[in-house]
């Protein structure tokens, strides 16, 4: 078993972020990411709000913060699955698909994910008919007639964005309002080519191979309508990727990991940081200044505090 | 555009031919620099590196290639609607293909059904 100072779960900005902290500060870091190092910010076209920087890709600030944290010396693993772990002793263990390892603290920087609706004709139709990406997508979809599925800003922005390239854009959204800034949801309104379905939800997608149509809920009085489209853009927020943690750390009801003003869990020796604890507001900023924050709370675990910060 | 990934590019259809007939097991991932095709790509350097896929060669080609048609324009890929396209040819034929993110056990999983250690 490969033994570490600390083990960070996540290579989002939060996590990239505790790495170089930690790393800087002579600890030994090993970086373990499930999918492709950069966290949600690859899922970012541009990125105009990090300060110090000019607009930029998101994978381009992703690349140079996982070179920045290479460089300090951190072991980074992208497209690791954990099998298994336990925190529960002063030796915290990770066990994955490419091997074993130890650590005497950890820090959860699992970040979020796109959340989906969860219909089983969800998954058959991705790629068909289904996308969760306009940017990427909109244009297979040119003169076609699509519903976005959503009532928050990137619905409506989404959503006023496909009109580009699609004939008919129908917002589904459950609520009888919506989540949105104001000058979103006049965008919106004021686009002839977007009509509304309130207080509605998609109980299937409908077709073949292809995605043809949706099969819709009124809430209101119960009645269900099939409408005819071939694409469908879902953009119903995020949600922490705790659950594999569940059990052993504490959680909201929201599923969010609760920590106090160091970033420390209820389990001693395990942090969180970034979008996955609970907090307000999730951006790339929040995200690096809590993995700040969790670096130097593990080093006061690990070491004491700093005397000079006393 | 270009594609700034560290896997080697296919450029044009004679390229490809070429590639997919003196090659058992070839994978082709046709996208951008989009979010869903980064992830495809990430996966497949990884792969191209190791041990357990050294039988597979692992290129990428930018979609928006004219000669990309080769790849947009195949029967299996006419439903598609979600970038990349990703093809799996196995002597010099269409195996599989996939639209959208793939992820690491998704692409391995196509790996080991469809092509021969
Ligand atoms: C489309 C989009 C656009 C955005 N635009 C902006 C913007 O312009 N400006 C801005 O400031 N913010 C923006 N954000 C928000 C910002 O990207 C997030 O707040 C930030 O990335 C959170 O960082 P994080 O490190 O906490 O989590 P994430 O970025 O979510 O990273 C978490 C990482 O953990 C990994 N992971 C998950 N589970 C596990 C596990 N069990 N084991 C190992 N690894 C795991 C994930 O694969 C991921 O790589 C945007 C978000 C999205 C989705």
């Amino acid at each position: 078993m490969k033994k570490y100072d600390v083990i960070i779960l996540g290579a989002g900005p939060a996590g990239l972020t505790a790495g170089i902290y930690l790393s800087r500060a002579r600890q030994s870091v090993l970086i373990l990411d499930k999918g492709t190092v950069g966290g949600q910010v690859i899922l970012t076209h541009a990125v105009a709000n990090y300060p110090g920087l000019p607009e930029l890709s998101g994978y381009k600030l992703a690349s140079e913060m996982k070179k920045q944290a290479a460089d300090f010396g951190c072991d980074i693993l992208g497209n690791t699955s954990i099998k298994d772990f336990n925190f529960k002793g002063e030796e915290k263990v990770v066990i994955t698909d490419s091997g074993e390892y130890s650590s005497r603290a950890v820090i959860l920087a699992v970040g979020g994910q796109p959340r989906k609706l969860g219909l089983e004709s969800e998954e058959k139709f991705q790629g068909r008919g289904i996308s969760y990406c306009a940017t990427c997508d909109g244009d297979f979809f040119t003169d076609q007639d699509i519903v976005v599925v959503g009532g928050g800003n990137s619905a409506l922005e989404e959503a006023v964005s496909l009109t580009t390239y699609a004939r008919s854009v129908t917002i589904i959204h459950q609520f009888d309002h919506f989540q949105g800034y104001p000058h979103a949801i006049k965008a919106a309104g004021d686009n002839p080519k977007i009509r509304f379905m309130m207080e509605s939800e998609i109980l299937e997608f409908t077709g073949d191979t292809d995605l043809t149509g949706v099969r819709i809920l009124n809430k209101r009085d119960g009645s269900e309508q099939q409408l005819a489209v071939t694409g469908a853009f879902i953009f119903i927020g995020y949600q922490p990727g705790s659950k594999l943690f569940e059990n052993c750390v504490r959680l909201n009801q929201r599923g969010e990991i609760l920590v106090d003003e160091m970033m420390a869990t209820d389990v001693p020796g395990v942090f969180a940081a970034g979008d996955v604890r609970q907090k307000k507001f999730r951006q790339i900023t929040t995200a690096v200044s809590d993995g700040t924050t969790a670096a130097l709370g593990v080093m006061d675990y690990l070491v004491g505090p700093d005397p000079d910060k006393e | 555009m270009t594609l700034d990934t560290n896997l080697n590019h296919v450029k044009t259809e004679a390229e490809l031919k070429d590639l997919i007939n003196n090659n058992e097991s070839v994978m082709v991932c046709c996208g951008r620099m989009g979010p869903m095709c980064l992830p495809v790509y990430d996966v497949m350097e990884q792969l191209e590196g190791s041990d357990e896929y050294g039988h597979v060669v692992f290129r990428d080609m930018l979609f928006d290639n004219p000669e990309a048609a080769a790849i947009r324009d195949l029967p299996e890929c006419s439903s598609f609607r979600g970038l990349p396209f990703t093809v799996y040819y196995r002597n010099g034929k269409v195996v599989k293909a996939t639209s959208s993110i793939q992820n690491k056990d998704q692409v391995t999983g196509i790996l080991d059904e469809v092509f021969e250690k």
